[in-house]
């Protein structure tokens, strides 16, 4: 076992497991305040508009270490407390997704032809059961393929987080070869390891989109 | 029991209802014809408050639509609406479309919806479609699901915004159909529709709109047979060259 095309394997796993816990619980939050921001953005209520619009411009318009800083180093600061690195890259990707995915909400809520709005108020039933009764699940299905594309983007974005030290795929490929000297090896396999997620993801989604135009 | 009274409604600069005085009595089915962009639909749409008044009062059985949110929602309730293109919830069954508003509206169990909707269903000639998607019907299908669909909140009056204009023509008896079943029953019901032979059988009145103003209104044999207004003659004409 002396290739280190294997050798850095288990490290890259165990990378792997980090990685995929801080984009699945980061995109679940993220979801939450996606759905939150999303829906504020078509409000009635000019605060709610304006309060979500200023989250996701800022958000997208600032790069996304800069905010995982932010929250690890900023935020530690002024609440004069350690924040946990895993928790600190958790929150990182929420925030930072939470902004696309309002878009993404947004979106795809105003897709949904003013007519079935229209049928669901003539029926009796007020603005907020209509939005979940008769707007949102024709809307979470075209969420599906956008929210897949974004699963893919956070997953890349959690590498970033090696510069602090967070386990994910690339400190571990980077901790491999500040010892062993063999980064080509090392990045190679980080790289594939990548890979063997998005590749799939994408083929799957590209199904998946086929599909929900097929209906 | 459908009132207006100097109802205006303007969007932005576009003024589309002027003045529109109108008593819709129980038991009435009133016939509204006029060219396309003459405000019939805007009509429609603000007697059940889905598009707020300008100016003027709009009431049901005296029962302001200027009211609160909350109020509002039940007087909707109390009218039924069908439209041009259906709207039907595709991520619904047809039974589940039917279901859906007295169970949400009127708190019924799933099981008393569900018993009123095989009812409606049946009455409107659909009991084997119930599990169906809508993108699985016809049009024809398709609008007497609909109309179960508004029937099942037992409304006191229906609203028909063109029901038959985006059907197939060999699917428009079948709605028609349906429709007259319901005068029979009594119901009252405002109906924006082209189809002459169907104003003339049940009727109770016909309007003529145009720019946004009710022009002219009589019995169909009155509005199609000895129309007054110029404007109602041509537009007759026109209708009845391409039909
Ligand atoms: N929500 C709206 N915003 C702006 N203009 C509208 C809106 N709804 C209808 N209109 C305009 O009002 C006019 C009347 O429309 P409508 O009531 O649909 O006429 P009809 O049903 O008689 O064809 C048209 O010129 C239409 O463009
Ligand atoms: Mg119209």
């Amino acid at each position: 076992m002396d290739s280190p095309y294997i050798d850095v394997l288990p490290f890259l796993f165990r990378g792997l497991g980090w990685t995929l816990l801080i984009t699945f619980t980061g995109l679940v939050f993220g979801f939450g305040l996606g759905t939150i921001a999303g829906l504020a953005r078509l409000s009635r209520k000019g605060f709610c508009r304006g309060a979500a619009t200023v989250y996701v411009e800022v958000i997208r318009g600032t790069p996304i270490l800069a905010q995982l800083l932010f929250v690890y180093f900023g935020l530690s600061e002024l609440l004069s407390m350690n924040i946990h690195k895993l928790a600190a890259a958790i929150l990182a990707i929420a925030v930072n997704s939470g902004a696309y995915i309002a878009e993404i909400v947004r979106g795809a809520v105003q897709s949904i032809e003013p007519g079935q709005q229209e049928a669901g108020r003539s029926l009796g039933l007020s603005r907020s059961q209509t939005m979940r009764y008769v707007v949102w699940p024709q809307a979470m299905r075209r969420m599906i393929p956008p929210l897949g594309n974004q699963f893919i983007i956070s997953l890349k974005d959690t590498s970033l987080f090696s510069v602090i030290a967070v386990g994910e795929i690339l400190y571990q490929a980077r901790q491999y070869y500040s010892s062993t000297f063999a980064p080509f090896e090392a990045l190679t396999m980080a790289c594939l390891m990548y890979l063997m997620i998005t590749i799939p993801g994408s083929v799957y989604l590209r199904r998946m989109e086929h599909r929900l135009e097929g209906r | 029991m459908i009132r207006t009274r100097g109802l205006c409604k303007r969007f932005g600069d576009l003024t589309v209802l002027r003045e529109i005085d109108l008593d819709i009595h129980p038991g009435e089915v009133v016939c509204i014809i006029g060219p396309s962009g003459s405000g019939k639909s805007t009509l429609l749409r603000c007697l059940n408050g889905l598009e707020t008044a300008t100016d003027g009062e709009v009431t049901i059985d005296g029962d302001s639509l200027n009211t609160t949110e909350a109020s509002l929602n039940q007087l909707r309730a109390r009218l039924g609406m069908v439209f041009q293109h259906f709207n039907l919830f595709p991520h619904l069954s047809v039974l589940e479309n039917v279901q859906l508003a007295p169970r949400m509206v009127q708190g019924k169990t799933v099981e008393e919806a569900r018993v009123i909707a095989e009812q409606l269903l049946e009455k409107v000639g659909l009991s084997d479609k119930a599990h169906v998607r809508p993108d699985r019907l016809s049009g024809g299908q398709k609008q007497r699901v609909a109309i179960a669909r508004a029937l099942a909140m037992q409304p006191e009056a229906m609203l028909f915004d063109e029901p038959t204009s985006a059907l197939d023509p060999e699917l428009v008896g079948e709605v028609l159909s349906v429709m007259e079943e319901l005068v029979k029953e009594g119901m009252t019901m405002v109906v924006v529709t082209h189809e002459m032979g169907f104003a003339r059988r049940v009727g109770s009145r016909v309007l003529f709109m145009d720019e946004g103003r009710i022009l002219e209104e009589g019995t169909p044999e009155m509005i199609f047979d000895h129309p007054g207004h110029p404007r109602t003659r041509e537009f007759l004409g026109k209708v009845l060259r391409m039909s």
